[in-house]
């Protein structure tokens, strides 16, 4: 019973990380119809540059800071430069090009900052409380994603840019119509992406070892989750990425640290069968 | 000359002459008289490319035979690369299904290859490659009926989820498939002594054994290249084409489009199979740390450097990462990197390669280079008309 509680609640603040990895290849499905395979190296190099930020001043917080903005650069540049011109051609080429962002940036991150491990340190003390296997530095992971959740639905319902980004994700032509800057919609979403892509990657690496690859799973759990959720929607990447959280702790105590991969494989083998438009899917029978 | 559904397909350039439209106007259409050697490549599909496999396969013997053991070493590795991506050029590039699982397919064709040899010593080694091709063709029927129902991005996720999960069960069944440390390939496949004396007889040179692997993995390599290459010519590739080309057209001529795209994806797993048990021969250990998703994608390189679709493309694009990957990395340690950050070199230019390829030439170098052969070709034809 206790080991049941312990995994339920590391697989909470597990699926919430990657509830908000979830989240940003909603934002950017919903931009601009394309899954980016490069989101989880993305995030990685952002982790890093956080890690380096970090060694150098000792601000944690700094940290943090550095990531989310290098975040929101990195994914407005790849938008602009790189997917831009394959936007509107076949969906293979977009699926090509974001696996080389993601080779690339792994790469890259490898002759930068090097492969073996390094430790990343957590926000707040690792150290346990009494009663509940969890750390501050997790209440603190499960924190920051509900408050990083509030700033997004805020600016999505509450403000006229998350209107106008709304009206570019629903039709372009009559966005564009209406006098929206659609372009620029695109890019902002790719961006606002990034920043949370960078937030969930510190998040992860937070009070343990990285390496360059440190989110390739994290991209499968994300994926899993984000298709779970049926792909544009906010709510189903949250409640998916919770689902791909408990599922993946609940593999690894009961069964085998090697299997959490092949579990979401399987999740994600039935909903496509079972219902491919996700479980909270918006959009009506669209063909998979 | 029929698609499944009974009409008439529009031709190849490589079907025979008397279907071409000049033969049936009694115009020779300028430029596609043969000159020179050419007269000598037959025109039916099959003795042509009979003959470009031996020639293909005297001219790797000759390379062998001449070079060090360090580049038969790389011969030997281009080898196991050529069927599986050829196998993904026809997924990908002629059937339009992009695939990240194939480097974990290979892992499947792997540790049965090296299973087998363990268990059963003394099996000849075309069974233990046949049952490898078996295991993996199931494997890929599994994958291939989930795959089929999607399209795009989504296969693409499905399919990395499976490469990214597959390691982990040879990590899960330690005791039987190695753990980690994975699984020494023990019985390796030993040249007959009559092969040896025969060779010796021919070259004069004495059959190593791991010039004999060299040999035997290129022999198969070529085998699934030939068959491959009849297989995209014939109805079968049409189908496949077409499927690519246009679902709705496709499946409006009757073609079963669950069933051709399940179809490729068996013969495109069957030679990851093949590619899988060759690696276990050659590299002599199967670990799961040989099957990272990083295969899968340097996989994809190869086929968009080639060109998607191109079989030709796919030989260049598996000397590509046999070749360019040490060449990239002796580069980038004479700039003064580390061997460890240099090793990251080669993966940062294929990662660039994708982006500015898919961008800037999608075909490939093999489709450049016939787009702008056909496009010549066409504008000699024109001028040619026009003087008349």
């Amino acid at each position: 019973m206790e080991q049941f509680v312990t995994l339920t609640v590391n697989g909470v603040i597990l699926g919430s990380v990657f509830a908000a990895f979830a989240l940003t290849l909603v934002l950017i499905f919903r931009a601009t119809r394309i899954i980016n395979f490069g989101q989880g190296a993305m995030a990685m190099f952002s982790g890093f540059l956080a890690l380096r930020t970090i060694e150098a001043t000792g601000s944690w917080w700094l940290g943090l800071l550095v990531a989310i903005v290098s975040g929101f650069v990195i994914g407005a540049l790849v938008e602009r430069v790189i997917v831009r011109p394959v936007e509107s051609g076949p969906e293979i080429n977009a699926v090509i090009v974001t696996l080389g962002v993601f080779v690339g940036f792994v790469a890259l991150a490898g002759i930068l900052f090097g492969n073996q491990f390094r430790g990343f340190p957590g926000a707040f003390s690792l150290q346990g409380f009494d009663l509940v296997a969890i750390t501050p530095n997790d209440l603190f992971k499960l924190g920051a994603v509900v408050v990083a959740l509030l700033v997004l639905v805020v600016l999505f319902q509450l403000t006229s840019l998350g209107l106008q980004m709304r009206a570019a994700a629903f039709g372009q032509e009559v966005a564009r119509l209406l006098g929206v800057r659609v372009s620029n919609m695109l890019t902002l979403g790719w961006a606002l992406a990034g920043a949370f892509g960078a937030l969930a990657g510190v998040l992860i690496a937070s009070g343990s070892p990285i390496s360059p690859n440190y989110m390739d799973a994290v991209v499968v759990f994300g994926f899993v989750a984000a298709v779970l959720g049926g792909l544009d929607s906010f709510v189903g990447a949250v409640v998916g990425g919770l689902v791909l959280g408990l599922t993946s702790t609940y593999v690894s105590g009961y069964v085998s640290s090697a299997l959490p991969t092949l579990a979401a494989l399987a999740i994600l083998v039935v909903v496509l069968l079972v219902r491919p438009g996700g479980l909270f899917s918006s959009s009506v029978a669209r063909k998979v | 000359m029929t698609t499944p559904d009974g009409t008439t397909a529009a031709t190849d350039e490589s079907t025979d002459d008397a279907k071409q439209p000049g033969a049936a106007t009694g115009l020779t259409l300028p430029g596609s008289e043969k000159k020179g050697v050419w007269r000598f490549v037959p025109e039916k599909t099959l003795p042509r490319h009979l003959l470009l496999v031996l020639l293909a396969f005297v001219g790797v013997v000759l390379l062998v035979e001449s070079v060090s053991d360090f580049r038969v070493s790389q011969l030997a590795t281009m080898a196991y690369y050529v069927p599986a991506v050829a196998g993904l050029t026809l997924l990908t590039g002629i059937n339009g299904q992009i695939s990240l699982g194939h480097g974990a397919l290979m892992a499947v064709g792997a540790y049965t290859t090296a299973l087998m040899l363990e268990r059963y010593e003394g099996v000849p080694f075309t069974l233990v490659l046949v049952v490898a091709v078996v295991v993996t063709s199931l494997v890929g029927v599994l994958v291939g009926a989930a795959a089929s129902r999607l399209h795009g991005p989504y296969l693409a996720g499905a399919t990395l989820a499976f490469a990214v999960g597959l390691p982990g069960l040879a990590i899960y069944f330690e005791h039987t498939l190695g753990g980690e440390e994975g699984l020494r390939v023990r019985n390796l496949p030993e040249a007959p002594g009559l092969v040896q004396d025969a060779f010796f007889f021919i070259t004069g040179n004495d059959l190593t054994a791991g010039k004999y692997r060299a040999y035997l993995a290129w022999f198969f390599a070529l085998l699934v290249l030939f068959l491959l290459s009849n297989l995209v010519r014939s109805r079968y590739g049409r189908m496949w084409r077409a499927v690519r080309d246009d679902e709705v057209a496709a499946e409006l001529a009757g073609i079963d489009l669950g069933r051709a795209r399940i179809l490729a994806f068996v013969v495109s797993a069957a030679c990851a199979g093949v590619a899988g048990a060759l690696l276990a021969v050659i590299t002599r250990l199967v670990a799961p740390t040989s099957f990272t998703i990083v295969l899968s994608i340097f996989l994809l390189v190869a086929i968009v450097v080639g060109g998607l679709g191109s079989l030709t493309g796919a030989v260049l694009g598996s000397a590509l990462l046999v070749f360019f990957i040490p060449f990239v990395t002796d580069r980038a340690v004479g700039l003064g990197l580390s061997q460890v950050q240099a090793a990251n070199a080669a993966p940062l230019i294929f990662g660039l390669f994708l982006v500015v390829i898919m961008l800037a030439a999608p075909q490939g170098v093999v489709g450049t280079i016939r787009l702008r052969h056909l496009t010549r070709k066409a504008e000699k034809a024109m001028r040619a008309a026009q003087a008349r």
